[in-house]
């Protein structure tokens, strides 16, 4: 079903203290394609894709079980760089986070971590990657202005802007148009069809007309578990188990 | 239901009369605190007529009005006054002030010719000048009759008030203003400048502010952003606000017994042996006056300091790590800009309490006189053992210490309006400092 797994998922198990939030997760995201986790609210799912750049790490009493590979690699590895990890797995969160900083300076942030400061290096990765985000034309005459003067779709963009400037191979996506307007929302949808010739991506949403519109495939948790996962056309025209067939379907959930 | 709402609507105004009328007191009380040392203390320079005074006994003296008052009489007499003169010549009467009973005064004039020569020592010579010689000496007669020599280079300045026209009078003010705010003090701090303590007060809470604002901003960071919240956490929190409320002069003799003694001992055993006994860093200085403040006021940094790192979101920092930066990347780039207008709040206020603090000071290296400031022209220029004197001691010196009481009373206003002023600057630039900080990290409210 997927030839090019980019992020393999094996017998992924979860637990936040003593609670289980994640029960023997396996899946395969291909390379290139937008994957998306849909299901009820405390399913797992933001759990699952903060999984794959190790953000749970920051939560005190986490414990995994299972494998993740990322390219082959184990991302549990002791030898691996978690920081290294994350600029390779870029993220952008529901709520918009720009830092306190110029515009510039947000999409500058993750270069200047990995050394690069020389401003003749850094204008043309602040170009392209607004560009990319397509805030460039909205910004250009204000990059050295406060990013938080922006509104909240544009923030949000300028939080892709910023993920895509350090050049990651995956973009995890949690809920990021759920503050959004339905006009900023369709912006952020377009934007993501376009990355994906370049990156993967791995969305979480709530909203399963999004799913529909913008994903390849798509996988449906439910309590902590994967109920189903298949590609997104044959997931919501002929889901396989009935528990997805109810939830698509808006019976329950 | 009329009744009750009445009632509400009564209360509510009422609370609005209380609430209000509280506040309009505290402005009141503050404003005429200001205007009470802007009276006296601004007015201190003013350069006041000299009178002649003739008396009934056929003496006369001369000096200026500084106050006057009724005399308590008793039932149905006749009201009567007296007048508080500065007569000055001391060298020549001894009492530097007189009251005279005005039904005594026969005449009272103001002669233009009148001088009141400012003196480098025994203060103020009044009297008419009768010869100058080549020299540049001066013969003063006095309104007693007396005749007085005085040397051109004790003499400070030379003025006869009753002939200066406004421009004049503005002259002296401004010179005399100057004369305190630049210059030594003189006849144990009743006369001259008050310039080594606005030196000493604005070096020792710059020194303070060095050594706390490291000081508070770590220790700040551990419980904020490393320690693992629990019990001990809040303990510690618990401490450190507690030790905000330590009497200051606490400090004080921790700071004699730990920096001065202990700490200070021990560099000169270590590196000034050969001038023991007498001690270079084992006494009192400035730098650990300011090390103490530094103590006293941490608190107050790491309150404000663990508030700003409080409302750093916690999403920009997983935005900031989802990047791929370390956690300490994440705190030096990300999370102590954003906190930084908290962080001077809190220096502002630790600053504030440092300028007005001088219990602590004054077993810790704060004296009386120290006209050696700690930074001067020989090596190595910045001398941190050094003694030193501050605004807030120098008022409760010239004010009640002083061997002349009544003559410094101006002093004591003028000192405290300038403790102030000081205090204000610092403020004002430590405020600047944090709103451009702010306009720079926050257009909007997010």
């Amino acid at each position: 079903m997927i030839d090019h797994p980019i992020l393999t998922v094996d017998r992924l198990s979860l637990w936040y203290g003593k609670s289980r939030a994640l029960h023997d997760i396996t899946l395969h995201v291909p390379e290139k394609k937008i994957t998306a986790f849909i299901g009820p609210s405390g399913c797992g799912k933001s759990t699952l894709l903060r999984c794959f750049n190790r953000m749970n790490d920051l939560v005190d009493g986490v414990r995994t079980e299972g494998t993740i590979q990322f390219e082959g690699q184990s991302i549990h590895d002791p030898q691996l760089d978690v920081n290294a990890l994350r600029s390779r797995i870029g993220m952008v969160f529901q709520k918009s986070n720009p830092f306190p900083k110029s515009i510039y300076e947000n999409v500058a942030f993750g270069c200047r971590i990995q050394g690069i400061n020389r401003k003749r290096d850094l204008d043309p990765v602040v170009e392209r990657s607004l560009k990319s985000a397509a805030l460039w034309d909205e910004v250009k005459d204000r990059l050295h202005e406060s990013a938080l003067g922006l509104s909240g779709g544009q923030q949000q963009r300028l939080c892709i802007a910023r993920a895509i400037a350090v050049e990651p191979e995956v973009i995890l996506l949690d809920e990021p148009c759920s503050a959004l307007d339905p006009i900023a929302t369709a912006k952020v949808e377009e934007l993501m069809l376009d990355l994906k010739s370049r990156y993967t991506l791995v969305i979480v949403t709530h909203n399963m007309q999004q799913a529909t519109r913008v994903s390849d495939f798509t996988a449906f948790l439910y309590l902590g578990s994967l109920v189903e996962y298949d590609e997104t056309q044959k997931l919501f025209i002929n889901p396989a188990k009935k528990q997805t067939e109810d939830y698509i379907t808006g019976r329950f959930g | 239901m009329n009744g009750k709402n009445r009632r509400a609507d009564f209360s509510g105004r009422a609370m609005t009369w209380l609430t209000g009328g509280t506040l309009a007191f505290n402005l009141v009380t503050v404003a005429g605190l200001l205007a009470l040392l802007v009276w006296h203390g601004g007015g201190a320079f003013w350069p006041r007529p000299i009178v002649l005074v003739a008396l009934t006994d056929g003496t006369s003296v001369m000096g200026e009005v500084h106050d006057r008052e009724e005399i308590p009489q008793e039932r149905g007499a006749a009201p009567a006054s007296r007048i508080k003169l500065k007569v000055g010549n001391r060298d020549l009467g001894g009492a530097e002030f007189r009251w005279l009973d005005e039904s005594l005064i026969a005449s009272l004039t103001r002669p233009p010719d009148a001088v009141v020569a400012e003196r480098m020592e025994w203060g103020n010579l009044y009297g008419f000048v009768t010869a100058t010689a080549e020299d540049g000496t001066l013969t003063v007669k006095t309104a007693g009759g007396e005749e007085k020599a005085v040397p051109k280079g004790a003499v400070v300045r030379l003025v006869r008030p009753n002939a200066l026209t406004l421009a004049g009078k503005l002259g002296v003010y401004a010179a005399r203003l100057r004369e305190f705010l630049l210059d030594d003090p003189r006849e144990s701090n009743t006369e001259g400048g008050i310039f080594p303590a606005i030196f000493g007060t604005v070096m020792m809470v710059f020194l303070m502010s060095f050594a706390v604002l490291p000081l508070g901003v770590l220790a700040a960071l551990y419980l904020r952003e490393y320690a693992r919240q629990g019990l001990m956490v809040r303990i510690v929190r618990i401490a450190v606000n507690n030790l905000a409320g330590v009497p200051s002069i606490v400090f004080g003799v921790f700071g004699l017994g730990f920096f001065v003694y202990t700490v200070g001992g021990s560099i000169d055993r270590l590196f000034f042996a050969d001038q023991l006994p007498a001690p270079t860093f084992g006494t009192g200085g400035i730098l650990w006056a300011a090390l103490t403040l530094a103590l006293l006021t941490v608190p107050v940094v790491i309150v404000a300091t663990e508030e700003g790192l409080a409302a750093v979101p916690r999403g920009v920092r997983e935005g900031s790590l989802a990047l791929g930066a370390t956690k300490v990347e994440t705190i030096v780039k990300v999370v102590l800009p954003a906190a930084a207008p908290g962080i001077l709040t809190g220096m502002i206020l630790a600053m504030a309490r440092a300028a007005g603090e001088v219990a602590p000071l004054m077993i810790v290296g704060m004296v009386k006189l120290a006209p050696a400031l700690p930074v001067d022209g020989t090596a190595p220029f910045v001398h941190l053992e050094r003694k030193f004197m501050h605004l807030g001691f120098h008022i409760f010196d010239v004010g009640f210490q002083s061997p002349n009481v009544e003559a410094t009373k101006p002093l004591v206003f003028a000192t405290a309006l300038l403790l102030i002023a000081v205090v204000t600057v610092v403020n004002l630039a430590a405020i600047t400092l944090r709103n451009r900080l702010r306009r720079k990290y926050t257009t909007s409210a997010v």
